[in-house]
């Protein structure tokens, strides 16, 4: 059987367990994509091949003597560098980190191994998940599988791009203003931004505490469910996972959106956002409306401080998250031949740490300043509780909210990256759900017409995934 | 905009080493960026309290419990390059 690298979960978990193929076909169907296409990708950074063979032969094994396997064993998946893997070097695309092999696996790693994941390696990322196009990484940047001339998005645009590119079976990212959103939109997959606290983060390196979230990119909306349910869930080292009970989610699949109030908010359709990008999106909804939904024009005025919200607050959580790299426990390491300690500190970070995120240490830096901290942090979090509170009284009238993921599709490489602001905006319509910790589904709707994918996102309350798994689920039938 | 002097300061703070072609770069950026965030000025915070964490969480315990850690002892001293000394890690003299 051929093209195996290009089935869905299900698909394989299928073939898997009716023989048609083992886990080590798939695996090595994968690897075999990687290397044909990731030489121009360049989604992996890191490949971890020989344990993936292993580990999918350990899968093969169990599923000959009739081993009842969760739905994950024996498929191959790529992980962003940001994920702590025991024993595979795990680097945040830092020169910080270049060397650091981590001693423990993060939760999620865990839970996924638990479910037999075959890891095939680490992808790129924008060093420290900051940034929309992953050319801020020290391995390079990650070309669209679509237009090679253009970026993956980002920050976990690696992630994206392999799935994208049929070099695993499905991957996973973090998201702390868009950063699954965004690149899944980019380059026409599935990727969820859970819940804040639905997934435990412990050993995924931090990049703003508050806001970081752990998901998936998938191929259909199926296999996002089959991810969600084997990662979500609290974990008792991560005292931000709420004891929530964690629902069946492969049940919200199809389920009737009759009667279903969907918001279309103004503001994402508005200034700044592609034509072309706001009618798919658009005409993506006219279809639920089709299907028997109630959908309604209707405005979150706050929505254009959320960009800057989220610059002041960020920032600031980062540049404490980042204090841990000294120079001693990672980097260039101090050595006895500097005067003083601080001295030290300065080399290690000047050298470790790429430009965007020496800018964004510096702008968290000014903002928790004695001078500054109530102007932009303090007031930042003000505005945050405004906007938080916008949402929850839009959703006492609406079930979801729909909008475009990004206001535009993929740009080409090198066109924004000399211009932090502008590129800071390519978040403009991700970051708000950001702020507020709420769930949102990325969905591909189309191409543009130079075949450049589009994407929409289906918003919905605090815990309420499965709402956004259902409209996906029935939108990607339509 | 930020002075140089000003980026210098920043700089120092974040204890960041920076040329002074980044110094100059940094200014702009810096420049751009609060400029922009400027604009949370325009809304009405009196009387909103700060949003710190969106989990609604306060005190989170854990039973003391004694679990078995994924890492020995020899691979967490082995994440670092310098040199172990009686089961610690030697780094430089913080005082000379």
């Amino acid at each position: 059987m051929s093209d195996l690298n290009k089935l869905s979960i299900a698909e394989a978990s299928k073939g898997l367990r009716e023989k048609k193929f083992s886990s080590e076909d798939l695996t090595n169907a994968c690897l075999g994509a990687i290397k044909e296409r990731d030489k121009d990708i360049n989604a992996f950074v890191t490949l971890s091949d020989e344990l993936a063979i292993e580990k999918a032969k350990e899968v093969d094994k169990k599923l000959a003597v009739g081993d009842d396997l969760p739905i994950l064993a024996g498929i191959p998946a790529g992980l962003k560098d940001i994920f702590n893997t025991k024993g595979v070097r795990t680097t945040c695309c830092s020169p910080i980190l270049k060397d650091f092999v981590p001693p423990y696996d993060a939760t999620v790693v865990e839970m996924l191994n638990d479910n037999g994941m075959v890891m095939l390696g680490k992808t790129n990322m924008d060093e420290f998940a900051c940034g929309v196009s992953t050319e801020h990484s020290c391995f390079g940047v990650t070309k669209n599988p679509y237009d090679l001339e253009r970026v993956a998005g980002g920050s976990s645009g690696g992630s994206a791009a392999a799935l994208a590119a049929d070099m695993c079976i499905y991957s996973m990212g973090t998201d702390t203003g868009g950063s699954i959103r965004q690149p899944a939109s980019l380059c026409g997959v599935y990727g969820m931004k859970v819940t804040y606290g639905r997934v435990s983060r412990s050993g995924v390196s931090a990049m703003a505490s508050s806001w970081d979230t752990i998901g998936p990119f998938a191929k259909t909306t199926e296999d996002i469910s089959y991810i969600l349910n084997a990662i979500s869930g609290r974990d008792r080292r991560d005292s931000t996972t709420p004891d929530v009970a964690v629902p069946d989610y492969t049940k919200f699949l199809d389920q009737d959106v009759k009667g279903l109030r969907i918001g279309l908010p103004k503001e994402y359709f508005g200034e700044g956002v592609e034509k072309e990008t706001a009618e798919l999106v658009r005409d993506a909804v006219k279809k639920l409306e089709g299907a028997g939904a109630i959908v309604e024009e209707m405005e979150l005025p706050l929505t254009k401080y959320a960009v800057a919200v989220y610059y002041v607050s960020t920032p600031a959580e980062l540049s404490a998250n980042l204090e841990r790299f000294d120079g001693i426990r990672y980097g260039k390491r101090a050595v006895d031949d500097v005067d003083n300690l601080v001295d030290a500190y300065f080399d290690a970070r000047g050298e470790g740490f790429g430009d965007e995120i020496k800018l964004r240490l510096m702008i968290g830096t000014y903002v928790l300043s004695a001078g500054y901290f109530d102007a932009y942090y303090k007031k930042a979090q003000r505005v945050r509780t405004l906007i938080i509170e916008e949402f929850n009284n839009v959703f006492e009238k609406y079930d979801v909210l729909i909008a475009p993921v990004s206001p535009f599709p993929a740009f080409k490489v090198g066109e924004l990256v000399n211009d932090p602001l502008s590129m800071y905006m390519a978040d403009v319509l991700t970051i708000p759900a950001s702020v507020a910790g709420i769930p949102a589904l990325a969905c591909p709707v189309g191409k543009s017409a130079n075949g450049l994918p589009i994407g929409l996102q289906v918003i919905a309350p605090q815990f309420e995934e499965g709402r956004c798994l259902k409209v996906g689920s029935v939108l990607e039938k339509l | 905009m930020l002075s140089e002097e000003q980026v210098r300061d920043i700089a120092k703070l974040a204890r960041i080493k920076l040329t002074d072609e980044e110094v100059s770069k940094f200014s702009k950026q810096l420049t751009s960026v609060l400029g922009y965030v400027d604009i949370l000025g325009e809304v009405d915070t009196e009387n909103v309290k700060e949003t710190s964490q969106v989990t609604g969480l306060a005190n989170v315990m854990e039973k003391d419990e004694i679990k078995k850690s994924q890492s020995t002892r020899e691979e967490l001293l082995g994440c670092s390059e310098l040199a172990v000394d009686s089961n610690q890690v030697r780094v430089m003299n913080a005082i000379k």
